[in-house]
């Protein structure tokens, strides 16, 4: 997101009138939609800023494996000195599935996509989010095991904060949701919430180590999803197996056509798939909408400078109002996919529950 | 459309910094602060039962001394009451004690001197008596210091005892 760089952009064009139509005069096509794809996909170098003419980039590994020419690592400085393109590996076609990424040439002319384990901006704030979580929990938790057998020992500001934090999501969401077995699963399911509540958090910081909608993308929230599922299924009770595969419905549901297990079947699929799409289209939604409020900015100034600067003024409030909207967002969508999860996993953990209806009864 | 599509290589880094993030906060992390939250959750509410345990029993132990400082308050009052009877009843004793004593110091007294009295009424009689005995023979030896007095004397004598003997005899 560097849409504060924008706007800083645009009050010093704002300072300066004929800087303006020199802008407008070369940047006649506004392609919007090339705005917002290029912020919202992946990249296999990190834009920081700009300082005046001068683009200030972080360049990252680029790790490829071709099974016709084995490993390539270099960096995407090579990329970025040949116009995109580096021993025999090209940009994909925009209009292709596979936009930004590198495709490698084979001999007859088509384009292969190669096993692609490049350190991209994604990754690496991947790697930065995760360190952060690190670095917020294990110092709090050295603490804890210093003190581990000084019952009065009491915690400081950091670590009491720390403590008020994991208390409220495993109070809240982990032991009401799953149940008596929540011990088993509560680090996954702190770590999850933390992890995403983190770069949600980063997505919405504009510059250097943030500004990247990891959590707006597919890969990592199938990731999360994918987690959730191991955790659901591998960890279910034989109970909850049992009413996949004979639910306590009538007969005739199950036995010459298995209607109800086959529904029973795909909601295994759809829980965490609806996990998946939730986070990432909440995500993607809000950073669309700020983004889509500041390239405004440029659509008011190719049009002219009164409607420019009107622009400028509305789109500066509905973002402001938007970042607002954003953190409460991060946090909800950090707490509901935690809720979920928390929620499947304590479904599938139903353990004996016909015996007890029937001792309710008599 | 590439938005939708997972791309391998993000997912090779999420599994490594979800993994080693996940790993860590898994063994090293959370389970040691949720633990240590439960255990301190724990040690305060075993605190404030046993607070309310010792408010309790101090209260009990409160009333149990009030008790007890009534109950001696009481038996002071008991034992005073009983001294001054006792010194009472000692005091009346003692008095009805002393007066019988001295009653009959009295009486042994009053009775020697009874004694005393009549013996010396008895030895003044003797004395009197020998005295008057002595002074007797004084005035007989004078009187009879002639012959003749002494058988006139003599005479007189015989007749009385004649006549007593004869009163004697008659009676």
């Amino acid at each position: 997101m560097r849409r504060f760089r924008y706007i800083l952009l645009l009050l010093a064009l704002m300072l300066s009138p004929q800087l303006i139509f020199a802008e407008e005069e070369k940047h006649e096509e506004l392609n919007v939609q090339e705005i917002i794809f290029e912020h919202m996909l992946d990249s296999y170098s990190w834009h920081v800023t700009k300082i005046g003419e001068k683009d200030i980039v972080i360049y990252l590994p680029v790790i490829l494996y071709s099974k016709t020419s084995g490993w390539h690592v270099f960096s995407s400085r090579r990329l970025h000195e040949n116009g995109g393109s580096y021993e025999g590996f090209y940009p994909a076609d925009q209009e292709s599935a596979h936009a930004g990424k590198l495709m490698e040439k084979m001999a007859d002319g088509t384009m292969v996509r190669p096993i692609d384990l490049s350190l991209t901006k994604m990754a690496l704030a991947l790697l930065i989010n995760g360190a952060l979580v690190l670095l917020l929990f294990l110092p709090a938790a050295r603490w804890y095991r210093k003190h581990e057998d000084d019952r009065e020992a009491v915690p400081g500001k950091y670590v009491s904060f720390v403590e008020m934090i994991v208390t409220l999501v495993e109070d809240s969401i982990v032991k009401p949701c799953v149940g008596k077995n929540y011990r088993k699963f509560s680090p996954y399911l702190l770590t999850a919430f933390f992890f995403i509540f983190t770069c949600n958090l980063m997505s919405l910081i504009p510059f250097f180590p943030g500004g990247v909608g990891v959590t707006a993308n597919m890969s990592i929230t199938l990731f999360l999803a994918a987690c959730t599922f191991i955790a659901v299924n591998v960890f279910g009770s034989r109970e909850y197996w049992k009413e996949i595969v004979w639910p306590d419905v009538p007969t005739w549901l199950k036995v010459p056509i298995p209607i109800m297990p086959f529904i029973e079947f795909i909601g295994i699929f759809t829980k965490p798939i609806a996990l998946m799409i939730r986070l990432f289209a909440n995500m993607l939604g809000g950073h669309m909408a700020m983004l889509v409020l500041t390239v405004l900015i440029f659509i008011g100034f190719s049009a002219g400078k009164v409607l420019g600067g009107s622009m400028t003024f509305l789109s500066v409030l509905f973002n402001i109002f938007m970042n607002a909207l954003e953190v409460l967002v991060a946090f909800i969508q950090a707490y509901v996919f935690t809720l979920l999860s928390s929620v499947f996993i304590g479904s599938a953990q139903v353990e004996h529950h016909k015996k007890e209806l029937k001792i309710d009864k008599e | 459309m590439s938005l939708l599509i997972p791309d391998s290589g993000l997912l090779f880094w999420m599994l490594i910094s979800f993994g080693v993030v996940f790993f860590l906060l898994a063994k090293f992390g959370f389970p040691i602060i949720t633990k240590s939250v439960e255990k301190r959750r724990g040690y305060i509410e075993d605190s404030l039962e046993d607070a309310r345990k010792a408010k309790i029993q101090l209260a009990k132990v409160e009333e149990d001394s009030k008790a007890i400082v009534a109950e001696a308050n009481k038996e002071q009052g008991r034992v005073l009451n009983e001294a001054v009877e006792q010194r009472d009843k000692i005091l009346a004793n003692a008095k009805e004690e002393a007066s019988k004593i001295s009653q009959k110091e009295l009486d042994t007294a009053k009775a020697q001197i009874q004694k005393e009295k009549e013996e010396a009424m008895l030895s003044i009689r003797r004395e009197v008596a020998a005295l008057s005995c002595d002074i007797a023979e004084k005035i007989i030896r004078q009187k009879l210091s002639s012959e003749e007095a002494q058988m006139d004397m003599i005479e007189k004598m015989l007749d009385e005892v004649s006549t007593l003997t004869k009163a004697e005899k008659t009676a």
